[in-house]
């Protein structure tokens, strides 16, 4: 046997090369990004000096946060960043509600319950998010007498509630028929069997794509500055109309987006990664 | 009552489209009988049995079991599986519990049987089927065989008055279905009614009290196993039999 790092790789084991090839194929991948990154900073340096731009980095940490006499004092962004979590963490609870009944009435025996179903989700992912924004806030939440607020986590559970019932139906249909029949043969009703039986199967199937749902959903949630939530990206803007300041604002604003998009993610990966591990099968 | 046959099949039609799959299909199982269902792939064994727990819907005929017709009411239908257990042929164990909790789940969710009897009820039928010391795995975990039997204890802990056997041992490596049919031997002997489609012949001339040969959705022939495994009275019993038994 020749050790690794040692005369031509026609001398490593198979198993030796493939990992020396993976790992070059990872710094080729690193030096990559790194150079795209550093291309991109570039180019916006570029720009903004040619426009004259004058950098005020200075000027941003205030509008994250200030400590006066020990006390923390939270500014704009960081304000509107707890009204965009806020936001996206109710919307996605009611996207997951109207996701679960409507993938179950798309999966029941009724003709009129899988119609109503299959109407909401091509309505819902047919017609535009904001546009959708606009009839909960101008309409539905006019007649129904709620908050703007509400109108906003509505509109976002309505709109990403129809992707969330796809996903539910699609790991539904994936566990299989004869879980159904066990489950049938035992006497266990339909309610117990979804709730026992059907779901815990499909739950770590609809894991990664859900994940995806609910990046969408913290980044959908900006569109809800048309109807003037407060939210981070309403907060931006206000401080870039009062400021000038443009490049630094928009860029920490959507640094701070990707901090909030990346860790879900992540959670998620490791989510998935426990449950698969704990499944016996 | 207990004259009434377990089981009445009486001119049961079924189509899947336009596939005529079970032809004036009739049978009657006596209370502690055992019937043997056995003929080629197609035949229509399978739909049959998964006819008589509502697995699948008969189109036309009749279904009695223990007095109560299958028919579109879903009290009746929960009635009658109450007191018919199945075992498929891909066993269907839930894959995200413990064998245990394979076996008290119907009972505590179905049955509202306090979960302490359940698990007690639950360990006496491992213990039945041999695998008491499995009970904290996943099915997983476990072979084939303790699979099945498994699969056969979560039945039996609903109590049952009829077992219905899909093909239980098709899916099984050769070595692994002696186990599973010695089970069923005891079961049998226990004076449990049952079912069984099964290709395997020495377990039907064991304790089959009817032997039932198919074929093309219609039942050819349905006699005592002496009778049956010595002078077949269709051709095609004889052609089957002679082509299951010279190997």
């Amino acid at each position: 046997m020749t050790k690794a790092g040692q005369g031509s790789s026609q001398s490593l084991s198979p198993r030796e090369t493939r990992a020396r090839r993976a790992r070059r194929a990872r710094a080729l991948d690193a030096a990559l990004f790194a150079a795209c990154l550093a291309a991109l900073a570039w180019i916006v340096l570029r720009g903004a000096q040619a426009m004259g731009y004058n950098w005020q980095w200075f000027r941003v940490p205030r509008y994250l946060w200030r400590i006066v006499d020990g006390e923390v004092i939270l500014g704009a962004l960081i304000k509107g960043l707890i009204v965009t979590l806020q936001i996206s963490a109710l919307a996605m609870l009611c996207a997951a509600a109207f996701g679960l009944v409507t993938a179950l009435l798309r999966l029941s025996r009724s003709p009129v319950g899988r119609a109503l179903a299959y109407g909401y989700i091509e309505i819902a992912r047919n017609t535009p998010l904001l546009l959708q924004v606009l009839v909960f806030y101008f309409i539905i939440a006019y007649i129904l007498g709620i908050s703007r607020f509400w109108a906003g986590v509505l509109s976002l559970a309505f709109y990403e509630g129809a992707f969330a019932a796809e996903i539910i139906r699609g790991g539904v249909l994936a566990v299989r028929k004869g879980q159904w029949e066990a489950a049938r043969s035992l006497g266990l009703g339909p309610f117990d069997t979804y709730r026992d039986v059907i779901l815990p199967q499909a739950l770590p199937l609809m894991l990664p794509p859900m994940a995806g749902v609910l990046v969408n959903l913290v980044k959908h949630s900006s569109i809800v500055s048309a109807i003037a939530i407060f939210d981070l990206t309403t907060e931006g803007r206000t401080i870039v109309a009062d400021t000038f300041m443009a490049f630094e604002i928009w860029l920490t604003v959507a640094g701070i987006y990707l901090v909030i998009t990346l860790s879900l993610s992540l959670a998620v990966a490791g989510l998935e990664r426990r449950y698969g591990f704990a499944r016996g099968h | 009552m207990t004259d009434t046959p377990m089981i009445a099949v009486r001119s049961v039609n079924k189509w899947f489209g336009a596939f005529h799959v079970l032809k004036d299909v009739d049978l009657v199982v006596q209370r502690g009988q055992k019937v043997v269902v056995c003929g080629p792939s197609g035949s229509g064994k399978s739909t049959l049995i998964r006819c008589i727990n509502r697995l699948e819907e008969h189109d036309e005929g009749e279904i009695i079991v223990d007095g109560i017709r299958l028919d579109e009411s879903l009290e009746h239908i929960a009635a009658i599986r109450r007191e018919v257990g199945m075992v498929f042929q891909q066993f269907n164990l839930f894959p995200h519990l413990t064998v245990l909790e394979n076996c008290v789940l119907a009972q505590v969710r179905a049955r509202k049987t306090p979960r302490a009897d359940a698990e007690a009820r639950a360990m006496q039928y491992l213990a039945r089927v041999r695998i008491p010391e499995q009970a904290s795995k996943y099915p997983g975990q476990l072979s084939g065989g303790q699979q099945q039997r498994v699969a056969i204890a979560r039945s039996l802990c609903m109590e049952p008055k009829v077992m219905l056997f899909d093909e239980p041992t098709s899916a099984l490596d050769p070595e692994m279905i002696k186990e599973v049919l010695d089970v069923m031997t005891d079961l049998a002997q226990s004076g449990m009614t049952m079912i069984c489609v099964t290709h395997e012949m020495g377990f039907a001339r064991k304790v089959a009290d009817l032997m039932v040969f198919m074929d093309h959705g219609r039942v050819v022939e349905s006699s005592p196993p002496a009778e049956f495994f010595a002078a077949p009275r269709s051709d095609r019993t004889r052609q089957f039999l002679d082509q299951i038994l010279s190997h």
